[in-house]
């Protein structure tokens, strides 16, 4: 039997010898991305592989500034209702065409007609793209959108070669042609996603690898596993309770950044039915709940002290966050002071929660610190999909749910608060006038300044309405083989190999 | 024989058309929204119009069986919401990994299984049978994921000798593909495995008390030629009829094992597609699971001939 097992271990010794050279980076994602196609993707988990495929007009920096990328200048024009863009020369698509402001203004139109575009909402401002000359373009708008450079820095952004485009139609995710530092070799569903180094990229100085592999394991203890054994490089989105496990391997090192996204207690208000619940209708009540959270006790308890406690659909780390409405403290006194004078104190509700560990989890925190101050809460496990089904209908009371975030606040809150916010994200049915105006005005607003004033004003509003009660946002926790270097973290949770690189 | 196969061939047809309606009745039956699960964050109203009528979402149940089996007719199993590739290709592109890990699994299954229960029957109340009943019933009461996380921890994360996870097809490294799937297979297997010798050895038993066994044994012939010859080959017909219906059950995809070993097969293409509702694939993946039940009990009944003769007449 030893010389059974010893003659196993001797052939698997020899059998495991990586066959990968230094090379390539090896990325383990938690989830397989969908269509590789900019009009069409909506995953997050998508975004970090364009990040590698396909440049946008424009970058942002880890403090949310807006950088030149494809674009190296641009400047607003006709009161803001204007954006003219210089573009980069001597840029090429991966299939060798140019990239220039044919392509540009392409890639845009198509964003904005192709049937089922994502995009489209995003950019429903652009009236036209008008070429002033090969690398200068116009974009026009209807009326002034602030909010559009920060659109240019994700998927709306994404320029791709016609030619490519114009050949493949609605396969193009298929075989995307970009001008990314990477081009997609092969596509394995739900196994991996193999891309290769574009020899004229227009920054090629800045890439280190000649293979990114994308492989997608969905089990986070499976894919520290993986990286911990040497089959991958790089893992994104590890469990928080991973982390110390992480930080203590010699071999690993941790990075994290504060996330664009958060995590909120939404109550539905004027969506149906479901709403003529107490919490529904009586604002105390829900600032009794506020109150009775301990978003500081939650964070350790459920994420290990990992993740930033949150009160705003901007993070307290974020330049757009309304520093003078800080995250506020428990006072269970209070809560039962509100229940009281609302002549309900032991108000019951349900509260829909994803079938996630840490959702669940933190729910059932956020249940018995309620119960602390009188309210008795349901909590139902509900899988994704059918939680978007329900919210949307209006069948709940309550959901613990949550937005990936946006570079920009208005993509943070807009269709979450607005009276015209599509019905499957304000699921709320908040409607208020005054915030309507407000975030009209914010759109279009010419500086930074002028915006921050008008979301003081709206946050002084949602805040004390309460139709979300932002409790955390979580951070992109990344962990990688010590070896890896050049990699930073950003807001936006993207991976992007410029910089990156294996000694 | 052949008039009992002409009427096992005829009833494949029928038995299809009952599973084609009953996947789609109860998929129905599922809650959420495929259109608004796939239209993604943004949620853009016109998306999801543009979707439901892409998909035929917005037609009656009956308008859309009838676009579903015409598509099948045609060769057309429709298109993945998700991914937006036919269905067609994914089966192609999956059905060699679940088949490759599922023979690999009946491998590891009947190369412990069945000598473990011969041996238990022929050592019958000794310390090899309790021992061999032991394991048995530690390899069927321990759940695949964690075995395969135990595994993945001491051959990987520890040792480093197998890859965590992940599938390199045989095309391109031989050596790679049987790496990547030794642990699967032996966590697949193992459990079959206990099965099966539980099974070999109530049929060995039996057998081994029979009449012409004693024969046997009275003219001389030796333990081997008795125990292999004689009695191993009529116990093997209920092992034979476990085998298709295990190979069966491992083709229609090993779903927790293929999530834990990230084994790009059947079962995590069919859990994918259900958690995103993507209807066309789950139709097409639970079609193709069960045609191949089907013909795996028609190849069962045909080793039934083939192992006794009596059932020739």
């Amino acid at each position: 039997m030893k010389q059974i097992l010893a003659a196993i271990a001797l052939i698997a010794a020899a059998f495991s010898s990586g066959s990968v050279t230094a090379q390539t980076l090896r990325i383990g994602l938690a989830e397989d991305p969908d269509i590789l196609d900019p009009t069409l993707a909506r995953t997050y988990v998508g975004r970090i592989v364009f990040a590698s495929l396909c440049d946008k007009l424009v970058d942002i920096t880890p403090k949310l500034e807006i950088v030149p990328q494809l674009a190296t200048e641009w400047h607003w024009v006709d009161d803001n209702k204007g954006l003219v863009m210089t573009l980069r020369q001597g840029v090429k698509f991966q299939d060798g065409e140019p990239m220039d402001a044919a392509a540009v203004k392409f890639s845009l139109e198509r964003h904005l007609t192709l049937p089922g575009s994502n995009r489209k909402a995003e950019i429903s401002a652009l009236k036209s793209i008008e070429i002033i000359d090969d690398h200068t373009v116009k974009l026009v708008l209807d009326k002034p959108f602030a909010p559009l450079l920060a659109q240019l820095s994700d998927r709306a952004g994404m320029i791709v070669s016609p030619k490519a485009a114009e050949a493949e139609g609605d396969k193009f995710g298929e075989h995307p042609v970009c001008a990314g530092p990477f081009k997609l070799t092969e596509r394995v569903a739900q196994d991996r996603i193999v891309l290769d180094r574009f020899a004229d990229y227009w920054n090629k100085d800045a890439i280190h690898f000649d293979r990114i592999v994308f492989l997608p394991i969905p089990d986070t203890t499976v894919r520290l596993a993986n990286l911990q054994s040497g089959g991958l490089d790089m893992i994104e989105r590890m469990a928080a309770t991973d982390l110390d496990a992480a930080r203590k391997d010699e071999r690993l090192k941790v990075v994290t950044i504060t996330s664009l996204a958060y995590e909120d207690i939404t109550t539905n208000l004027n969506n149906g039915e479901r709403s003529k619940t107490p919490i529904g209708q009586d604002p105390r009540i829900r600032e009794a709940l506020d109150l009775s959270i301990d978003r500081m006790a939650l964070n350790q308890v459920v994420f290990n002290g990992e993740f930033a406690p949150g009160n705003q659909w901007e993070p307290p780390s974020s330049p757009w966050y309304v520093k003078d409405m800080p995250v506020p403290v428990r006072d269970v006194a209070k809560a039962k002071a509100l229940l009281a004078a609302a002549g309900m104190p032991h108000p019951s509700f349900t509260m829909l929660a994803a079938t996630n560990t840490e959702v669940q989890r933190a729910a059932q925190v956020i249940q018995a610190m309620a119960a602390e101050a009188g309210f008795d809460i349901k909590l139902q496990a509900v899988e994704f999909t059918s939680s978007l089904d329900m919210t949307t209908r209006g069948d709940f009371e309550t959901v613990l749910g949550g937005w990936s975030g946006r570079t920009d606040p208005d993509g943070n809150l807009y269709n979450f608060v607005s009276c015209k916010g599509p019905p499957a994200l304000n699921t709320a049915r908040y409607c208020n006038q005054d915030v309507d105006a407000e975030l009209d005005a914010a759109r279009t607003a010419g500086s930074p300044e002028e915006r921050m004033a008008h979301y003081a004003k709206i946050a002084a509003r949602t805040l004390a309405d309460r139709p979300h009660i932002y409790i955390w946002h979580p951070k992109w926790l990344y962990a990688m083989t010590a070896k890896l270097s050049g990699f930073e973290a950003y807001p936006d949770g993207l991976i992007r190999p410029q910089g990156m690189k294996m000694q | 024989m052949t008039a009992f196969l002409l009427r096992r061939i005829a009833l494949i047809a029928p038995t299809l058309f009952f599973v084609s309606v009953l996947i789609f009745g109860l998929q129905q039956l599922l809650p959420g929204d495929p259109a608004l699960a796939m239209a993604g964050e943004n949620a853009d109203p016109t998306v999801i119009a543009f979707l439901r009528q892409k998909y035929h979402l917005d037609r009656p149940l009956p308008v859309r069986y009838a676009l579903w089996v015409e598509g099948i007719a045609h060769g057309d199993f429709g298109e993945s919401i998700r991914i937006k590739r036919p269905v067609r290709d994914l089966i192609l592109e999956k059905l060699p990994v679940t088949a490759e890990l599922a023979g690999l699994a009946m491998l590891v299954a009947l190369v412990i299984g069945v000598p473990a229960g011969v041996f238990a029957a022929v050592k019958h109340d000794t310390a090899i049978d309790y021992g061999a009943t032991m394991v048995a019933l530690w390899g069927i009461s321990m759940p695949n994921f964690w075995l395969g996380i135990l595994l993945i921890l001491l051959f990987s994360v520890t040792l480093g000798w197998l890859p965590a996870s992940g599938f390199v097809p045989p095309d391109e490294s031989l050596r790679q593909n049987l790496l990547t799937l030794v642990m699967p297979a032996f966590v697949l297997g193992n459990a079959i495995a206990a099965v099966m010798m539980r099974h070999t050895r109530s049929a060995m038993l039996q057998v081994l008390g029979a009449d012409y066994i004693r024969t046997a044994r009275a003219k001389g012939l030796s333990q081997t030629s008795v125990v292999l010859r004689h009695a191993l080959r009529n116990a093997l017909i209920p092992v034979v009829t476990l085998g298709a219906l295990e190979f069966g059950a491992l083709l229609s995809g090993a779903v927790l094992t293929e999530q834990v070993f990230t084994i790009p097969g059947f079962g995590k293409l069919i859990v994918d597609a259900v958690f995103n509702r993507d209807y066309a694939v789950v139709q097409g993946v639970v079609l193709c699971t069960a045609f191949a039940y089907i013909m795996l009990n028609l190849f069962a009944d045909i080793a039934y001939v083939l192992i006794n003769p009596r059932l020739r007449a």
